[in-house]
């Protein structure tokens, strides 16, 4: 693995290890018994992306466990908490638009993330399609479920800028990326009935703040309650 | 006083014929109200345990030790969901409906398995439930894939095969702690203390005191007596337990020439009964839980029909 790839390794795997866990938490609660399996599955799919890619960087555990939150490098989108059913598919919308897009360029590119993303194109489209049919059926279903969806698409907004920053050493167009993002989201928005939020697509960090370690306050938590086992029990195997 | 009417005594021998050849009741056939009812409270009460028993394992999967385990864990939570799907549809065959079921568990009306009303207090607990609850599970259910109704015996063909994965996942997953550090193996031992007990009661009451056996015997819904069966999981899981390293917390515990068994303790039927009423450890925590989550839920489905009714189908 060289150097060059190691960020963008990082930086990917992060993003799929932390939405992972966020929808992990889901188990148990989901609305429909439907969606235990379909937000399992997604979760699944989106740690054995990390796995790869973690281990293109290192090895997996030590990367997972034992760094501090400043050394995580995913964006702060998906370590947001989940919310309501609405505002995790809020999130879950714009991450999945946001890989899809971004995977599809990586797996016809020559890098050595390309085998990765070519693997992942198919979960993507899955995950893709469940966030905009629910994004369907919530815009457009009853008043409240309208109006639940758009509080989680404007309470998310403000993360999304940081998707299209570009990363070191990862080669992609990302102003083009960003223009057929706003796109497609803004289709799937008018079918359900909803707008497109308004305002600046970043919060109060400066642009980038997630891939350079600058997190949300709630994801320290998080990683608190992720690593306290691993930690407990130093070199222990398992 | 009623008469059966003669086209019923007719349909009745042939059901009896059916069961006593050993082939299978599909759903448009005839069959004993009795019948219908046993195996609807016997299937939804399966149903509710999958989906009861996400709880005690979801509690670990924010914590799991490893990425491996966690995908491991995250995958057999997933298979339970699914686990309670294919059984509501079994369910549901007999001319129920999935939310009627639910609401029964809701409302206290329908059981699960009292194992459920066990907390997990460590990561071990994750490989105690694979190995010994899973375990004791698979024992139970194994025969019910010859189960007279056949959409019950073709559920339980897929779930078995599955289980038996998870078994023996939760079985490495303790071997990796008994082998490991001091500190782990005692964590292992610890979890097998506290499961040891309530999966030899998942086996349900004494010969004696089983209401529905006889009955679910001549129908051929059950096929062994719940004695029968702890016995067969006992035999099994003493040399298990010998491989993994870890102790069985009776010191009954002994081989008996004699019957070609294992002799064993006492089971403590007064914690039985005490959590089959409701005053298990988590019984209250669990049924909540599960309530909040289908009221949290409430305003999604209601979204989702009322999509479907604008849209039609098609668009589901």
């Amino acid at each position: 693995m060289t150097n060059l790839t190691r960020t963008p390794a990082l930086a990917l795997g992060d993003d799929a290890l932390i939405l992972s866990h966020r929808l992990g938490e889901w188990a148990g609660h989901a609305p429909v018994l439907e969606e235990e399996v379909a937000l399992a599955n997604i979760a699944l799919d989106l740690l054995g992306q990390a796995r790869i890619l973690l281990s293109l960087a290192g090895d997996e555990d030590e990367l997972a466990y034992l760094r501090e939150e400043r050394q995580f490098c995913n964006v702060q989108l998906v370590e947001q908490p989940n919310g309501d059913f609405a505002h995790t598919i809020a999130r879950q919308l714009y991450f999945s638009l946001y890989q899809q897009l971004l995977f599809d360029h990586l797996a016809t590119g020559g890098s050595e993330l390309a085998p990765l993303a070519a693997k992942a194109v198919k979960e993507t489209a899955y995950h893709r399609d469940h966030a905009e049919q629910w994004t369907l059926r919530l815009g457009d279903g009853t008043d409240e479920s309208h109006t639940r969806m758009q509080r989680g698409l404007d309470a998310l907004w403000r993360f999304t800028g940081e998707l299209f920053e570009p990363v070191d050493a990862l080669d992609a167009p990302w102003q083009a990326l960003r223009d057929e993002w706003t796109a497609r989201l803004t289709a799937v928005l008018e079918r359900a009935t909803l707008t497109v939020p308004q305002g600046p697509q970043h919060g109060a960090w400066a642009a980038g703040a997630g891939r350079q370690g600058l997190h949300t306050e709630p994801f320290g938590r998080m990683l608190a309650e992720m690593q306290h086992l691993h930690r407990s029990h130093p070199g222990a195997t398992w | 006083m009623t008469t059966i009417a003669p086209e019923e005594s007719a349909l009745e021998a042939v059901f009896d014929a059916t069961v006593a050849a050993d082939e299978r009741i599909e759903p448009r056939d005839w069959m004993p109200d009795a019948y219908r009812s046993t195996l609807i409270r016997q299937i939804a009460q399966h149903a509710h345990s999958e989906i009861i028993g996400m709880q005690p394992e979801a509690n670990w999967i924010t914590r799991a030790p490893s990425l491996r385990r966690k995908a491991i864990l995250m995958a057999k939570v997933q298979d339970e969901a699914g686990h309670g799907l294919y059984l509501y549809s079994a369910a549901e065959t007999l001319g129920t409906s999935r939310d009627e079921l639910l609401d029964k568990l809701h409302t206290g009306r329908q059981k699960y398995s009292s194992i459920f009303n066990y907390p997990t207090l460590t990561w071990a607990d994750v490989g105690a439930i694979g190995w010994l609850v899973d375990g004791a599970a698979i024992t139970n259910q194994v025969p019910l894939c010859r189960c007279s109704y056949g959409p019950y015996a073709r559920a339980m063909v897929r779930i078995c095969k599955e289980e038996s994965f998870h078994q023996r996942q939760g079985y490495e997953l303790l071997l990796a702690l008994s082998r490991g550090t001091e500190a782990q193996h005692a964590m292992a031992q610890d979890a097998v203390d506290r499961w040891w007990w309530p999966s030899l009661m998942m086996f349900g009451p004494p010969d004696d005191e089983s209401a529905h056996s006889a009955q679910s015997m001549a129908w051929k819904i059950k096929r062994h007596s719940n004695d029968e069966l702890r016995q067969r999981f006992v035999d099994i899981c003493v040399p298990q337990a010998e491989a993994l390293g870890l102790t069985l917390p009776d010191p009954d515990l002994s081989w008996n020439e004699e019957r070609g068994h294992h002799d064993f303790g006492p089971i403590d039927w007064t914690e039985f009964w005490e959590v089959l009423k409701g005053n298990g450890p988590c019984n209250a925590q669990r049924i909540t839980r599960r309530r909040r989550a289908h009221e949290d839920g409430a305003w999604v489905r209601e979204a989702a029909a009322a999509h479907a009714a604008k849209h039609g189908k098609a668009d589901q």
